[in-house]
């Protein structure tokens, strides 16, 4: 490679860490502006780009399209909420070391049997099977508490050592746990970035652009499919899991094929074929639904109105738009 | 005995409405190559309809005989609203990547699903005075509707009717001939265009008539657009994609062993079958007479 | 020496017998052609050979080691590329990308999650050779979607020959490129296959760069071998004469 084409490679390097830098650097300092309100909205926005950005390493990355994502971010959750019948409130970091291996191990059973499959039948093939884990939540009621769901109590942080209790105990709590799941999420999008630029990311990318020439190469694509679908559902099953202790109570709307739906609008509405595109979309859509439910009892209509507007106007969603508008722009100057 | 059969009369009801839905999906998926994932709602929206216009039938005065019309007006109505959708909403779609054209489709379902809800609310809706205008008739010892056989009727003609229509007449002719080869079909001088949105149509009249002779049985609620799609799926896995005598198979397989399930199963009854989509995907992924 | 021998390979869809009792062999180290008219059953052979397609009954042998039932991973690890007739590209990655996926297949690297694909230094290393010796490398940070139709055929070849293959197979690699453009190509394919001591078995319709570049020549015709020799043996040939240019055949 010739130092030209070296130079310009090392300068969109910068340019991407120091924007995450910039960005990362807001994150951290906001709390110090906004209300606990606003904070909560926040971590549910982290929390939404955790799910989407494992959503989309199956979808951008790899291809595959599923509408039933919301099984693992439900299983994440009801795993902790049995952890809390059956072993009492414990640490969030117990919460993670017991719910990651349950979804991974739910994640790596179900798509086993869906990678068999293309497109259409796998994607219903996603959706029946969440469907079968929300009529078995919503069904046996005894364990799973049916349409009442299972509460979560306030767990503590870093193993014990912070708890929150007393008057000002909500919003210490917030407060913490907003920085805890800036953590995990931080963690989570280093972890999505390396796997997305390994090779096995671009064994995934050439999966999706063309099978059979990938067949070609002597990879095995059932096997990779398999592999990118275990670890979706395992990044989507971890914000489930961080989900429930800030929503306080988990119910089987968290595993109906709506919530999926919500999942796939944010990876489009930020866009699929970028890296940064679920992260945007997962906090723009969480500020959007809440302004969308607070406004009409019929969000879901307009939910589905604006997804298909996007999906005829703005397919690349918004990071891709603006993508497209810098090139213009650096077209345009030079 | 007379149990024994009322089994399996129910199961053939059953099979008849979810030979109109999967037949219908078959049908678009074997000239348009596209999978229509609102197809259940749609069916949702054929019950509804139909359980409304008779309900307005009713309070109007309109003589039951005459209410038996609105049957199929359910259904035009579904033909219709699925011809304004397709130069709409699918059209833009087909030279593009497949994803889209599943979002598109998924959206629509949450459009439709809401819609249902915000017009007719979360309150069932029923037309079992069509059932009771029809006598009950005696099996063995017991009773049973004969509304129901009706609904068995229905399908069976609509079986026959599909067969006549794509292999004898002309415009069945092209229809297999645009789903064959579309670009050849075009440059022979066939408007693809108005094949598609036909066909797209013919769909959507199949999945409003399943709707619309079943909501005199079951009462229309929220979310039976959801159910319906999935089971329709799994008799579309079983019978295979873009066949009609796959569909018909597959409705009537899926329709025994759900019959079966619920005795044995009644709280796995769904769970079941999906159980059953699985596996024999598992073993054939193409199904038993799949184009796919 | 013999590298690849196929016994009594038989293919047949419906009623045509796309290969009808094939005994070939390829010798190592030979630049190789396959001609015949459209439908004669070359790429059938191919794809018999290459695993794309099972066949009815027959052997494939490659150095005495009975192939038959390998599955395409194994033919591949075994020493068996091709590229395609209709470009097959992974165009949403960069030429660069493209083939280096190949060098990570090879070595067993593609299930690697938690390093990045760039630091691999030995695979970028051999990818940027490949890409040299195809002409490719100032086009190595380009999508491979936003490529000439002359640069994707050579990017097909490459990205089959990173796998390091014994054998090689290339279907119409100068398909669908203007003239000039295939001169360069086959100059730039044929010198790099020949020096990286692979043998090569490609699939040809425009007969100039068959008698060009080959070492030897195959002619099919439905389904069977009609004249099999070197280019001058093959000029004499009445037969092949009367089928290239539509004369009754020579009795």
């Amino acid at each position: 490679m010739n130092a030209d084409l070296k130079a310009s490679r090392s300068r969109s390097v910068l340019k991407l860490a120091a924007a995450a830098a910039l960005m990362l650097l807001v994150l951290i300092v906001i709390p110090a502006f906004v209300e606990v309100y606003q904070m909560q909205l926040l971590i549910y926005g982290l929390i939404a780009a955790i799910a989407a950005l494992g959503f989309n390493l199956l979808l951008g990355y790899t291809g595959l399209l599923s509408f039933g994502h919301s099984a693992y971010f439900g299983i994440g959750a009801y795993t902790v909420a049995f952890v809390v019948q059956y072993l009492g409130p414990h640490s969030m970091e117990f919460y993670i070391l017991i719910g990651i291996p349950a979804v991974a191990i739910m994640s790596a059973l179900f798509g086993y049997i869906c990678v068999r499959h293309t497109q259409i039948f796998f994607g219903i093939l996603t959706l029946a099977i969440s469907q079968v884990v929300y009529s078995l939540a919503l069904k046996l009621y005894w364990e799973t508490g049916g349409s009442d769901g299972l509460r979560v109590p306030r767990p503590t942080l870093l193993l014990g050592w912070l708890s929150f209790s007393g008057p000002r105990g909500f919003q210490q709590f917030i407060t913490s746990y907003y920085y805890y799941v800036l953590a995990v999420f931080v963690v989570c999008v280093v972890l999505m970035w390396v796997i997305v630029h390994s090779p096995f990311g671009k064994t995934l990318q050439a999966i999706r652009d063309n099978e059979i020439r990938a067949r070609f190469l002597g990879i095995r694509i059932r096997r990779f499919r398999w592999i990118a679908f275990l670890v979706s559902g395992t990044f989507t099953g971890l914000a489930g899991i961080l989900w429930v202790p800030l929503n306080g109570l988990t119910t089987p709307d968290v595993l109906y094929w709506t919530f999926s739906g919500e999942i796939v609008f944010t990876a489009l509405l930020g866009g699929f074929r970028n890296f940064t595109g679920p992260i945007v979309g997962g906090m723009v859509f969480t500020y959007l639904k809440t302004y969308a439910v607070a406004s009409t009892e019929y969000w879901q209509l307009l939910l589905g109105v604006v997804l298909v507007t996007l999906v005829l106007v703005l397919p690349t969603g918004i990071v891709g738009a603006i993508s497209k508008l810098g090139q213009r722009l650096a077209r345009g100057k030079s | 005995m007379a149990i024994l059969t009322i089994q399996i009369l129910n199961s053939l009801l059953y099979a008849s409405v979810l030979f109109l839905i999967a037949a219908g999906l078959s049908l678009i998926f074997g000239v348009m190559r596209i999978v229509n994932l609102a197809h259940g709602s749609l069916y949702a929206v054929g019950a509804y309809v139909t359980a409304w216009l008779v309900g307005r039938g009713i309070a109007l005065g309109v003589p039951l005989k005459w209410l038996f019309l609105l049957l199929p007006v359910g259904a035009l109505s579904v033909a219709l609203i699925g011809m304004v959708i397709e130069p709409l909403l699918l059209r833009p779609f087909y030279r593009r990547a497949e994803e889209y054209q599943l979002l598109v489709t998924f959206g629509l379902i949450q459009i439709l699903e809401d819609m249902m809800r915000l017009i007719w609310g979360g309150t069932p809706l029923s037309a079992d005075t069509l059932m009771d205008a029809l006598p009950i008739i005696h099996v063995g010892g017991l009773f049973y509707p004969a509304y129901n056989l009706v609904v068995i009727g229905v399908g069976v003609i609509a079986a026959v009717v599909l067969w006549a229509g794509i292999y004898h007449t002309k415009f069945g002719v092209m229809l297999r001939a645009t789903s064959q080869d579309r670009r050849m079909a075009s440059a022979l001088g066939l408007n693809v265009g108005l094949v598609y949105v036909s066909a797209f149509g013919i769909g959507c009249f199949m999945a409003g008539l399943g709707g619309a002779i079943v909501v005199p049985t079951q009462a229309a609620v929220l979310g039976m657009g959801i159910d319906a799609l999935i089971i329709a799926f799994v008799v579309v896995v079983i019978g295979g994609l873009g066949s009609l005598k796959g569909a018909l198979i597959g409705a009537v397989v899926v329709s025994f062993v759900r019959t079966a399930g619920i005795q044995f199963f009644p709280e796995l009854e769904l769970a079941v079958l999906y159980l059953i989509a699985a596996l024999v995907l598992l073993v054939r992924p193409t199904g038993l007479f799949g184009t796919a | 020496m013999i590298l690849l021998k196929t016994v009594n390979l038989r293919k047949q869809f419906g009623d045509t017998r796309a290969c009808d009792g094939l005994d070939f062999v390829v010798h190592k180290g030979e630049f190789l052609s396959l001609v015949g008219s459209n439908g004669a059953g070359k790429t059938t052979l191919v794809n018999l050979i290459s695993a794309h397609l099972q066949p009815d009954s027959g052997q494939i042998l490659l150095e005495d080691r009975d192939i038959t039932y390998t599955s395409v991973a194994e033919r591949i690890k075994a020493g068996i590329a091709r590229s395609f007739q209709i470009v097959n590209l992974f165009d949403g990655l960069s030429v660069f990308d493209n083939v280096a996926l190949s060098i990570f297949s090879r070595e067993g690297k593609t299930v690697k999650m938690a390093t990045l694909a760039e630091h691999d230094y030995d695979v970028r290393r051999e990818a940027l050779e490949v890409l040299d010796e195809f002409d490719l490398g100032s086009k190595a940070e380009v999508l491979a979607g936003g490529l000439a139709q002359g640069e994707r055929k050579l990017l097909d070849v490459a990205v089959a020959y990173a796998l390091r293959p014994r054998l090689l197979f290339l279907d119409e690699p100068t398909s669908g490129v203007s003239t000039r453009d295939k001169a360069q190509i086959m100059d730039t394919v044929s010198s790099v296959v020949r020096g990286g001591g692979v043998t090569a078995v490609v699939i040809e319709h425009d007969m100039d760069v068959v008698f060009r570049y080959s070492d030897r020549i195959v002619m099919m015709h439905e389904g069977a071998f009609l004249a099999d020799g070197t280019p001058d043996e093959i000029r004499a040939n009445k037969d092949v004469a009367s089928i290239l240019l539509g004369a009754p055949l020579a009795s």
